[in-house]
Parts: structure tokens; sequence; C-alpha cells
């Protein structure tokens, strides 16, 4: 079973969350969707079993040699990543989106495609069963499929260790790597906190999460900071069809246990937040 | 003019407070200043000020559609395609595109040989531009809900900034993958918000590395600090990375902007902090030419 953990906004606790649910008692396969800024490794320093390569698309380079240059190029692509001044072209890494229609229609073959070959994903274990995680390199783009082969790699490890459970780490976020995370998940779990935009985020992660069909709850983290704004969230959750299973105060211990490398279950498993979050996981469990 | 974007690799970390404070502390000085939301997958600045909603535009993407009694089922335009976003089984003439996967390239259109090919519009999201006291105050990027990439939106709100003002203060998204980094390359100075966390030391560093690399001047804000560990603190020290400002973590400020108040109004030391930083940077990064 994949139980996503998201939240729209970032910084609510979805990391701090997910690393408290894979360390509940169970041996589990936790497998960090936020490949843009891979965090639970820090906590669980894994082993590395297996390291490969993730191709992030690719950029075209100019073969100044070839290049008569005509411009022709700078007609043709899309995304304003060639420049043209009548005697030299340019192409913009940054703007760059990997298409190749410069290299198919250059008239002197003089572009070429160059993969983008920095990212990694690990697979490997960690104290509480195994962990899959891929970092994107910085200013990477596709990292939808970089999720996508992080979560075939934690299904074969689940699968090849007999371990049931399943916890992706999503990143924050509605765009690409968040449909990503939830395509085809069993459940998602919602991470929200009390603050306007907290609010607003959480209204546009549902929409996502119905859009692609997904059993959703909701967890509002650091509820007393306003606990006005902790019930209109549930009042709204409820108003939507959506269940809220739980309602965590901010408690320092969550940083503290973060500071020591380790989940809060870890760092005071009798802790009200850690009480709570093993009656959460219970309902996520035992909902169907 | 002046760019400036307020960026942070880990979310959540006080960006957006950053940001709309900043703006804050600028209009309160009547500079002429605009504040772009670039966090299209999640925008929120709006939120913290009086607006009235000014012109609103729609940002497209080009994606093809294939006339089936044209098509001789050839094969090109997906083969040209680099996204998968064509489907094509010749044998029973089935072909399909899928929009969602389709990053409006033209490939397809430039592959067909049997002019089978067209293109419509398909809606991204939109910038709107909002007003504050009549004056154009805050531009919006906002992807709609199952849109795979911000950058088309995020791009079209930078590039609709009247290029009139003194001051752009750009909300960036989170991480360092592409939505950050067309953000952050229109900028003349980034100032990167962090806390002082593991996480956030993290992310920190993995955004300087990209900092670095595209060669843009930056410094960091610590958030919340005295929550967590020195550790950020340190990372700076040892790599001569200035930082700007500490914002010490307090209650009192967590639960006032969880109203959607602007703390500098509560707090106005902050404001008075924050105006003397962006001065400071305005005067040595000033004169863009991005």
């Amino acid at each position: 079973m994949e139980i996503a953990v998201i939240s729209g906004k970032g910084g609510t606790g979805k990391s701090s969350i997910s690393a408290a649910f894979a360390t509940l008692n169970g041996r589990k396969v936790i497998a960090d969707c936020d490949v843009d800024a891979a965090n639970l490794y820090l906590l669980f320093n894994p082993t590395h079993e297996e390291e490969i390569i993730y191709i992030a698309g690719h950029k075209a380079h100019v073969n100044y040699e070839l290049c008569t240059p005509c411009g022709i190029c700078a007609n043709y692509c899309r995304f304003d990543a060639i420049s043209f001044n009548g005697a030299r072209v340019t192409i913009s890494e940054i703007s760059c989106d990997g298409c190749f229609l410069c290299s198919r229609i250059c008239p002197e073959n003089a572009i070429r495609m160059l993969q983008n070959d920095k990212s990694r994903m690990y697979s490997g274990s960690f104290r509480n069963g195994k962990m899959v995680y891929g970092r994107l390199a910085p200013g990477e783009e596709n990292s939808g499929k970089l999720v996508n082969m992080v979560r075939e790699k934690a299904k074969q490890v689940a699968g090849e260790n007999n371990l049931e459970i399943i916890i992706l780490d999503g990143p924050p976020g509605i765009g690409c790597p968040v449909i990503s995370t939830i395509t085809g998940a069993d459940k998602a779990v919602i991470v929200t906190e009390p603050t306007i935009s907290g609010l607003h985020d959480l209204q546009r992660t549902i929409e996502i999460v119905r859009k692609f069909d997904i059993k959703a709850f909701v967890i509002i983290n650091k509820c007393d900071l306003n606990s006005a704004m902790s019930d209109q969230i549930e009042t709204w959750c409820s108003n939507t069809g959506i269940k809220v299973i739980g309602q965590l105060p901010f408690d320092t211990g969550v940083v503290e246990a973060m500071v020591q490398g380790k989940s809060i279950i870890e760092y005071d498993i009798n802790s009200d937040v850690s009480r709570m979050i093993i009656e959460i996981w219970n309902k996520i469990i035992n909902t169907n | 003019m002046i760019k400036i974007a307020v960026a942070s690799g880990k979310g959540g970390t006080g960006k957006t407070l950053v940001a709309t404070n900043i703006f804050y502390t600028l209009l309160r000085n009547k500079a002429d200043a605009l504040l772009i939301d670039c966090d299209a997958e999640a925008p929120n600045a709006v939120a913290f000020f009086n607006v009235s909603q000014g012109n609103e535009t729609e940002v497209t993407r080009m994606v093809p559609v294939i006339d089936t009694n044209k098509c001789t089922f050839c094969g090109k335009c997906h083969d040209y395609c680099n996204y998968k976003a064509i489907f094509i089984i010749p044998p029973f003439k089935i072909i399909r595109v899928f929009e969602e996967l389709c990053h409006g390239c033209g490939a397809c259109s430039v592959a067909c040989m049997d002019d089978a090919i067209t293109e419509k519009p398909v809606s991204q999201g939109r910038v709107t531009s909002f007003n504050i006291d009549e004056r154009q105050a805050i531009i919006e990027s906002r992807i709609n809900v199952g849109v795979m990439s911000p950058v088309p939106v995020i791009q079209a709100a930078i590039k609709l900034a009247n290029q009139n003002h003194d001051i752009i203060i750009l909300d960036s998204p989170p991480g360092t993958s592409c939505p950050f980094i067309q953000t952050v390359s229109t900028a003349d100075y980034v100032i990167l918000v962090t806390e002082p966390t593991p996480f956030g030391l993290s992310d920190l560093k993995q955004s300087v590395d990209t900092l670095k690399s595209i060669k843009k001047p930056y410094g960091v804000i610590i958030n919340r600090a005295g929550l967590g560990n020195d550790s950020v603190q340190n990372y700076l020290k040892d790599n001569d990375i200035e930082l700007l400002l500490e914002i010490p973590f307090s209650r009192e400020i967590a639960e006032f902007y969880s109203t959607g108040g602007i703390v500098s109004e509560k707090i106005p030391a902050l404001g008075d902090r924050l105006f003397q930083m962006i001065t400071k940077i305005i005067s040595l990064n000033g004169n863009s030419s991005n």
C-alpha cells in the first residue's frame, strides 16, 4: 500500500510527519519523492546499495565550427532559448526545454543535444526498513519522471523484502512532481497549517487530489498557532467531505528531534505529538 | 530598476513573510515598488494586502490537433515528440495527443508531411495584476490545477511587469529546479530565506550551489532564529556568505502571520530592519540590465 504525504504549502511538517510514520512499529519502505529538496536522508542516513543515474532531459549545444549562422533555429524555438544577432546564435541553457526541434531543423547539423546526467536515485536500507530517494540536480526539470522512478523502485524493493507499506514523502506545490507522487497511490495525507496560506494551498491540493480520485485525509499541524483558523479549516473540510484525522499542536520537540537526526517518535515516544501521530496512523491504515 | 528575488530551497521557511514585509516597508517609505508572486503553484502574497483586481491575462500553450482524415499514420510526429505526448498505433489507425504531457514545442507540426496538424491554445493558468491605492502593485502568477509546469505562467508574469517600476520584488517558488531558476535568473540579487534546522541547512546549501553556478549575488536571512541549532550560522561563516538578517523565532510572529497580517505593521522594528537591509542591497546592486 502506497501512502503519499503531501501539502500544497511548503514547511507545514510533511517530512517530519513522514519520518514519524516511517519509524513506527513495523518495517516499511520510505520513498522521498521531494526530489528537488530531499531531506529525509538526513534523518535516516540510509546505506547506498544502489545508485542510478537519472537523465533529466537534454540541452541544446551549438557546434560553432558548423554553424553558418543562418538563425533558422532561433525562429523555430518556442522557449525563447535561442537568440540570433545576425552574426552569432546563442542558446540559453536556462530557457532550453530540450525539445530537440532546433537540432532536427538545423540545415548544417550544427546543434547537438547533450544529456543532463547529474541527477541520481539511491536505494538502500535505514533503521526501520528500506529507503529510496531521488536527488534532482539544481536547475534540472522533469522531476515528475524521477518521482516515477523512485516510486517504481520503492515498489520493487517492497516486493523483494515483503514489506507491505510504502510511505511517499511528497514535494510541495501542485505541479508535475506532486501529480507524479499521488497518481495511483492508495491514500493521500495532506498536511496543512492554520495560516491563511495554509488554507489557500490546502484548497488547491484537495482539488488536485480529487482530480486524480485519491482517498485523502487532512492533518492540521501546529494547530494551536491559530485555533480559530484550525476550526475554520476543519469546518471547510467537513463541508467538502474530506476527513480531518488529527490536529497536532506546535511542539519544539519536533525540531529538537530533527537536530538530533531522529523522528519525533524516536525522540520522545511519550510526547503528546507522538501519541497523536500513532492515533492518526491507525486511522489512516484502518480506513478504507 | 532593480529586481530582487526572495527564494528558499526548502518550502515554508518564510519566503512570503519576507517578500510581503519588504514590499510593505517599501510602500510605506514611498518607494515605487512592484511585487510579483512567482510561486504559481501556491500563490499567496495577495492575501496579505488590501488590493483591487486589475487586468487578468490567460496564459496558454499551443498543443497539436491531429486531423485523422489527413493523417497517414506515418509516425514522424511521434518520433519528433520528445515528451511522449503523441500516442500512435499505425496498423489500427489510432493516434492521440496527451495534452497534459505536451510542452508546446511545435516539433510535431514541423514533422508532419501531410498537413494534418494544426494547433490550439490550451490554458495553463493566468497572470493577474492587482492595485493598491489605484496603482499597479502586485502581479500574481497562478497555474490551473492539474497543469504540470508553472514555468510558462511565471515567465508571463515577469514579462508583464511594467519596467517603469524602480524596485521589483519576486516571491520565488520553492526548490532549486526549473521554476526557481526561471525566477532567479531574471533577478539582480537573491535573498535566500532559511531556517536554522538540518533540513533548512541542506536545502540552503543546494540553493547556494545553484546561485553560484549561475553567478547571482545573494545573501541569507535566517528566519526563526533560536529554534534548531547554529549549523546554518556556522555554514555561512565558514563559506563567507553574507548573513543579511536574523528574524527571531517568536510565537507572536507566527500567530499574527497566520491571520494574514503584515508582521511589520505589528512589529515596526522588523520593518525598519528589512528597509535598511533592502536599501543597502539596492545601493550595492542597483541599476539592472536584466
